[in-house]
């Protein structure tokens, strides 16, 4: 044992000991905060978005501002989510 | 059928040359045919890592732009018996990277070579956005330390949006994983990100660690790719990530510290 180890043991943890946890820990929180920004949309959602709202206008007529597609990542699946808003009358004159 | 691979990472410095050289020259001694491409325009360095920085005549942006025949620009290399160099410019800029040139020669390669791998720059610029479009896989090289890890994650966004793959809706770029300078005395003492870390928060599986080796920089002093060096762990983990890139199932080594055994002392105190 050195001396400079010597002295380690009374000095106790420092405050680099450990810090692989921190660069995880702040790799995470960053990364949360940048892959919405960072990771675009496939390519292929403009068009299908045009599409989707082909078809539902066949039937209802609807805003081409009120429909909303997002792919959310996750380390093991994504998620495609299509959400369309349709006026009131919509189904009130169906029924 | 052949493959094009692409080495990249980001960050520059993390070893992608160096990874390029290796893989391509360990897919040789496996068999295959085998072509590296070095994509950093202005900036070619595998030529160096490769040792053939002197037989050098015409290059990658010859063929491109100046009607140069491929077959004028490969270089075959003198060790490996199916291995093909193709350098870059050392004094045009990433401009000289045309989308279409770069098509032209990446499928005239296809026609040839089991394997085309694609030697990234460092950046996000045109020249590592060219190395990465035509890919069938990527590996990715990565270090144990924040800001290599950032930029990987970066770099995966882009080959999943910004591929030819992704831009025709055709199945996603095979990724894989590749941590380098990986210190397991440093991962032991918490000082460094370990692989379980780093898997956790890329989530694309690991195609190899490479232990930090002295072996790395003489070899490049040599112009010698670390996987001709037998000594090496580093090449060693190279040939094993090879192996796992041909299909075999290889257990991961110098992953995890030597035991510190009387044995082991003695032996390091008489080397």
């Amino acid at each position: 044992m050195r001396l400079h180890d010597l002295f380690a043991l009374f000095r106790g943890p420092s405050r680099t000991e450990g810090s692989a946890a921190a660069a995880k820990q702040r790799l995470q929180v960053i990364l949360a905060v940048e892959r919405p920004l960072t990771r675009g949309q496939p390519d292929f959602l403009p068009s299908m978005q045009r599409e989707i709202l082909e078809v539902i206008r066949k039937y209802v007529p609807i805003d081409e501002r009120k429909i909303k597609v997002e792919v959310e990542r996750e380390a093991d699946i994504s998620l495609l989510a299509v959400s369309v808003e349709l006026p009131n009358s919509a189904f009130s004159r169906a029924v | 059928m052949s493959q094009v691979i692409v080495v990249t990472s980001g960050k520059g410095g993390v070893g992608k040359t160096t990874s390029a050289a290796a893989i391509a020259t360990g897919l040789a001694m496996k068999g295959k045919k085998v072509c590296v491409i070095d994509f950093d325009v202005g900036l070619r360095n595998l030529d160096l890592i490769m040792g053939v920085e002197r037989r050098v005549v015409f290059d990658f942006i010859n063929v491109i732009n100046d009607g140069i025949r491929l077959q004028q620009a490969l270089i075959k290399d003198k060790r490996v018996e199916g291995l093909y160099i193709l350098p870059t410019s050392q004094t045009r800029d990433k401009d000289a990277l045309s989308r279409e040139g770069v098509e032209r020669v990446i499928e005239e390669l296809r026609q040839e070579f089991d394997y085309v791998i694609c030697d990234s720059p460092a950046g996000i610029e045109k020249g590592a956005y060219m190395a990465l479009y035509f890919a069938d896989e990527a590996i990715v090289v990565t270090n144990p330390e924040v800001s290599s890890v950032r930029d990987s994650d970066r770099i995966l966004g882009i080959l999943n949006s910004k591929s030819r793959r992704a831009e025709r809706g055709e199945p996603p770029m095979k990724q894989h994983l590749l941590l380098t300078r990986y210190d397991l005395d440093r991962v032991a003492r918490g000082e460094m990100l370990k692989l379980d870390d780093v898997l956790e928060i890329l989530a694309i599986p690991v195609l190899g660690v490479i232990p930090q080796d002295d072996m790395v920089l003489q070899c490049s002093n040599l112009g010698l790719p670390v996987v001709l060096e037998p000594k090496s762990t580093a090449g060693q983990a190279y040939m094993d990530a090879v192996r796992r890139l041909l299909g075999e199932t290889v257990e991961l080594r110098f992953t995890t510290p030597p035991k510190k055994s009387f044995v082991n002392w003695l032996l390091r105190r008489t080397a």
